[in-house]
């Protein structure tokens, strides 16, 4: 597993153009895949690992493709219902911005991996679908990477990225539920929001 | 003849760790993992012997370059395909195994003992197997979570699984003493040096680097034994 970070990168991947929007859920990943992996080969501060560059690339590319409000209540699991608007809008802004961070320094780490693509099979009715990519780097086994897309009206959104196996949204469903369970939507809240505050200082 | 005593200190360790966590208080919550107590102890213990392995590795990751890391990566990997042939034999993927015996004949020669992925340039991808993953398909559950010291995460059944390995490991059967070490060392490096990627990911994402390390096993191994392709979960909230 060389690969979370590495493969993280490829999270990063969603992408640009707002003409995917007609456009079939793999199509879709591969175009916003390219375009960001092409920017961020290009760009000498990426490379050079500036966090906040990449995380600009991630917002501005890669967000719009992907369904957080569906993301987060996927991490909280069952105490998401108990949640009022206002609260799950707090959570998954919360969310987004750790997620953003976490998966934009990754970016910063792209060196030497290529993206494969595997051919998804999708019929017409499909409306929740899985894309298969790899990543591949000299060296070492081929790190997977897939992502979890949903069809909203004509629109394709992402609500779940796999790396190696991993969701990296499930993965909190334990520690998220059990802090809701203990201290309620607020204290799951202001968990995030403290851990958000610690990376931003941490940082810079 | 020369691996009895490491195979039999592992074992003791286990044994004895066993033994110990009878003595174990469970304040654990999770199902999956009913000896959190011991577990949590035992990865700060990990956490401990990292502190001088890690800086190690960031320093050959460092100052090895490109060619060099995946010359060494190549090496361990086709001495690890034979067992990965068995393996896929053992789970009934008679092609998976022909093709990883293939692997290991090609890379070994053409490859220059190993050096060299020939093989996957030809089309022959490489497979990852062990025996916990076999015992997986042929149905053995889970069972409790384990956090070892040294080792790190495995299941009840990948803890078996990684015994039954550690026969077959070539590394350990090598005779002559200084060069095992060298080689038991260089391999442990290297593979260290692999995860410091996914360090930095865990550091930033993870609130609890405990809770966030075995979730994450948990589903990675249950990736692994299908091959990459689970029945996927339906969370239904």
């Amino acid at each position: 597993m060389k690969s979370l970070l590495s493969i993280i990168f490829g999270f990063l991947v969603l992408t640009t153009a707002t003409l995917a929007q007609d456009r079939g859920p793999d199509a879709l990943v591969k175009q916003v895949t390219e375009d960001v992996l092409t920017i961020a080969r290009q760009d000498k501060d990426i490379q050079g690992g500036n966090t906040r560059k990449a995380m600009e690339l991630v917002e501005t590319k890669v967000l719009p493709y992907f369904n957080f409000q569906r993301m987060t209540s996927l991490a909280v699991g069952r105490e998401w219902n108990k949640a009022t608007a206002d609260q799950k809008k707090r959570l998954a802004e919360e969310f987004k911005t750790l997620l953003v961070r976490t998966y934009s320094n990754a970016l910063t780490s792209y060196k030497n991996q290529t993206v494969s693509y595997k051919p998804t099979k999708l019929q017409s009715s499909d409306t929740d679908v899985l894309v298969k990519t790899e990543i591949i780097q000299p060296g070492s086994k081929p790190v997977q990477l897939d992502y979890a897309l949903e069809k909203q009206g004509e629109t394709w959104k992402v609500y779940d990225v796999i790396v190696a196996g991993v969701s990296l949204v499930t993965n909190y469903r334990e520690t998220f539920s059990q802090e809701a369970r203990n201290n309620g939507v607020d204290g799951l809240i202001q968990m995030l929001v403290n851990r958000n505050k610690q990376l931003e200082t941490a940082k810079k | 003849m020369k691996r009895e005593p490491e195979i039999r200190i592992a074992l003791t360790v286990l044994l004895a760790a066993m033994v110990g966590l009878t003595g174990c208080a469970t304040t654990a919550n999770n199902p999956k993992d009913p000896f959190e107590g011991f577990n949590r102890a035992m990865f700060a213990v990990n956490e401990g012997i990292d502190a001088v392995v890690k800086p190690v590795a960031k320093g050959y990751d460092a100052a090895a370059p490109l060619p060099v890391k995946v010359v060494i990566g190549n090496f361990f990997g086709n001495l690890w395909d034979l067992w990965t042939a068995a393996n896929n034999l053992l789970q009934g993927k008679g092609q998976d195994a022909v093709s990883d015996v293939g692997r290991v004949l090609v890379n070994s020669t053409l490859g220059i003992g190993g050096a060299f992925d020939v093989a996957s340039d030809m089309g022959l991808s490489k497979h990852s197997e062990d025996f916990g993953q076999t015992l997986g398909r042929w149905g053995v559950g889970d069972g409790p979570y384990f956090y070892w010291p040294v080792i790190g995460p495995r299941t009840t059944r990948d803890t078996a699984g990684w015994l039954v390995d550690n026969f077959y490991d070539p590394v350990r059967r090598v005779d002559n003493i200084p060069l095992r070490n060298s080689l038991a060392g260089i391999r442990l490096i290297d593979t260290r040096a692999s995860l410091l990627p996914s360090d930095k990911v865990v550091d930033e994402a993870a609130f609890d680097r405990y809770n966030y390390i075995r979730d994450a096993y948990l589903q990675h191994r249950r990736n692994m034994i299908f091959d990459g392709n689970p029945p996927r979960e339906r969370f239904d909230d």
